[in-house]
């Protein structure tokens, strides 16, 4: 019994032992055994573009009232499939004013990052690719790579449309990354780790209810950095065209797509893992642990299915604002968010104490940043036309 | 605590190796069939007039910079929140300091209309 429970440790450590049983010496036991969990988390990220592609199409078909894509069988759900196959038998063109090698770097390097990160991402107690002890760390400075290629591709290919995109990535990648990285500081106060699984054995308490400030905020960032609707300017269709990737076509367009969707399925289970209590479920990893997997793929799909809710609910913004509010709104908030966090791990040191007060705390931030901001709000009413425009544009 | 870096290593490897497969399965299936107006840039049908690499507004460079400033806080805020629990309440005091001076960076770059798109 114990075996079924324990299914996916158990499983790992056999196959270590039937290795070692062959007569290979201990290193290449560790090689062949790293590279096929390397290849196993491959092929999950891999597989998120197959999954949440149909999802993404049928789920914002539902709430625009029309049917989605329904010709491949069973019900649209293998378009995915269909897609991929498309893409690689089709012709690949490469502007001739292009830089052709940065032209060719970018979609080398763009998926690089977004696997990357499944390294650290915990599915279970003990079932992660590898438990680094500065594993948030590793995911926010690897997840920075992303910007590169995206500058590179802007331009390297030469095109006014896609420049303009790389250029807003400057803007609003960066912006967003600072209040991400202190909602992360946030967490990693509470759990006194930078350890994912660590950070998820400490939440006796999902984080999202204890600092639902920093989950929120976190959700917007993590929209921003994964250029989801409504604030992928990046690649607007509406005013860039597609950004930087106008003049990629076929597997090369594949592969800024598959990063897309790897980045998406990552940035859900991060979601999970720091705010919605990881592969914990009400005592459920303890009675089961062989379901901890599905617990985080359950968890991460209801993130991918919000983000989708966002993308068909609210339009998108102009740039200027989309700025401005991470610069004058997020990152204050989530400046004081975690000085309340520090203060408040060092009044108690009881788990519940500091959770009941952190709620309160920010339960209490909410209703000060509302006053304030209804505050501005009035005074932009009061004030004359001329100055109200002059106000907003700051 | 270095072999941990090992698997990283090997995903690195393999995640590397990932694309070029995808590639070059895509470059033996492909057709190849370049003409001028398919090489051509993109520009909603229109002939491009000049180059694409230009100058850039240094508005950019500006938002660069403040973001730098707050990176590299990030930097040295993350073994200080891992450490939170075991210095004293001096470490409290440090952050607030350390806090203080980059919320009034902020609003001084606020106020120079820094963070204001023109």
């Amino acid at each position: 019994m114990d075996f079924i429970l324990n299914l996916w440790v158990e499983l790992g450590a056999w196959a270590q032992g039937v290795l070692a049983g062959w007569g290979l010496p201990e290193w290449a036991v560790n090689l062949v055994s790293d590279i096929v969990g390397v290849l196993i988390l491959l092929i999950i990220g891999v597989m998120a573009v197959l999954i949440f592609t149909p999802m993404e199409r049928k789920v914002i078909a539902r709430m625009q009232d029309r049917p989605g894509p329904n010709r491949v069988w069973p019900y649209g759900l293998l378009q995915a499939l269909a897609d991929a196959i498309k893409m690689l038998t089709k012709e690949d063109v490469t502007p001739r004013n292009a830089d052709r090698a940065l032209h060719m770097l970018a979609p080398l390097i763009v998926a690089i990052p977004a696997l990357l990160v499944y390294a650290v991402l915990p599915w279970g107690p003990n079932v992660i690719g590898k438990d680094l002890n500065v594993g948030i760390l590793f995911i926010v400075a690897i997840g920075a790579i992303h910007v590169l290629s995206v500058i590179i591709a802007g331009w390297g290919s030469n095109n006014k449309f896609a420049l303009l995109g790389a250029f807003r990535v400057v803007n609003q990648l960066l912006a967003y990354e600072i209040p991400m990285i202190l909602c992360i500081l946030a967490v990693v106060i509470f759990a006194g780790t930078m350890s994912t699984q660590g950070i998820v054995e400490a939440q006796t308490v999902p984080y999202f209810v204890v600092m639902p400030v920093a989950g929120l905020i976190f959700l917007v960032c993590a929209l921003a950095e994964a250029n989801r609707s409504p604030v992928d300017l990046i690649e607007a269709d509406s005013e860039v065209v597609a950004g930087y990737m106008v003049e990629y076509s076929g597997m090369k367009f594949a592969m800024f797509f598959i990063a897309e969707y790897v980045n998406m399925f990552a940035v859900s289970i991060v979601i999970s893992t720091l705010f919605l209590g990881g592969y914990k479920f009400f005592g459920l990893e303890d009675l089961a642990p062989v379901l901890t997997p599905f617990i985080v793929f359950a968890k991460a799909v209801f993130v991918v299915f919000c983000m989708l809710w966002f993308r068909a609910t609210f339009p998108r913004l102009r740039f200027d604002h989309l700025i401005g509010f991470a610069w004058k709104f997020l990152v204050p908030l989530s400046l004081v968010n975690l000085l309340l966090g520090a203060l408040i791990v060092k009044l108690t040191d009881s788990v519940w104490g500091q959770a009941g007060l952190m709620l309160a705390a920010n339960i209490i931030l909410v209703g000060i940043t509302i006053l304030i901001l209804s505050r501005v709000a009035r005074d932009l009413r009061d004030a004359p036309a001329l100055k109200t425009i002059a106000a907003v544009e700051r | 605590m270095l072999s941990d870096y090992n698997f990283i290593g090997v995903f690195v490897v393999v995640a590397v190796i990932f694309p070029f497969v995808a590639l070059g399965l895509a470059w033996l299936l492909r057709p190849k069939k370049p003409n001028p107006v398919k090489t051509d840039t993109y520009e909603c049908g229109l002939q491009t007039i000049g180059d694409a690499w230009v100058q850039f507004r240094a508005q950019y460079y500006v938002y660069a910079l403040v973001f730098v400033v707050f990176d590299i806080e990030a930097v040295f805020l993350f073994p200080w929140a891992v450490a939170y629990d075991k210095v004293g309440l001096w470490a409290l005091a440090e952050a607030v300091l350390f806090l203080g001076i980059l919320m009034v960076g902020l609003i001084y770059a606020w106020r120079k209309d820094a963070l204001r798109w023109q």
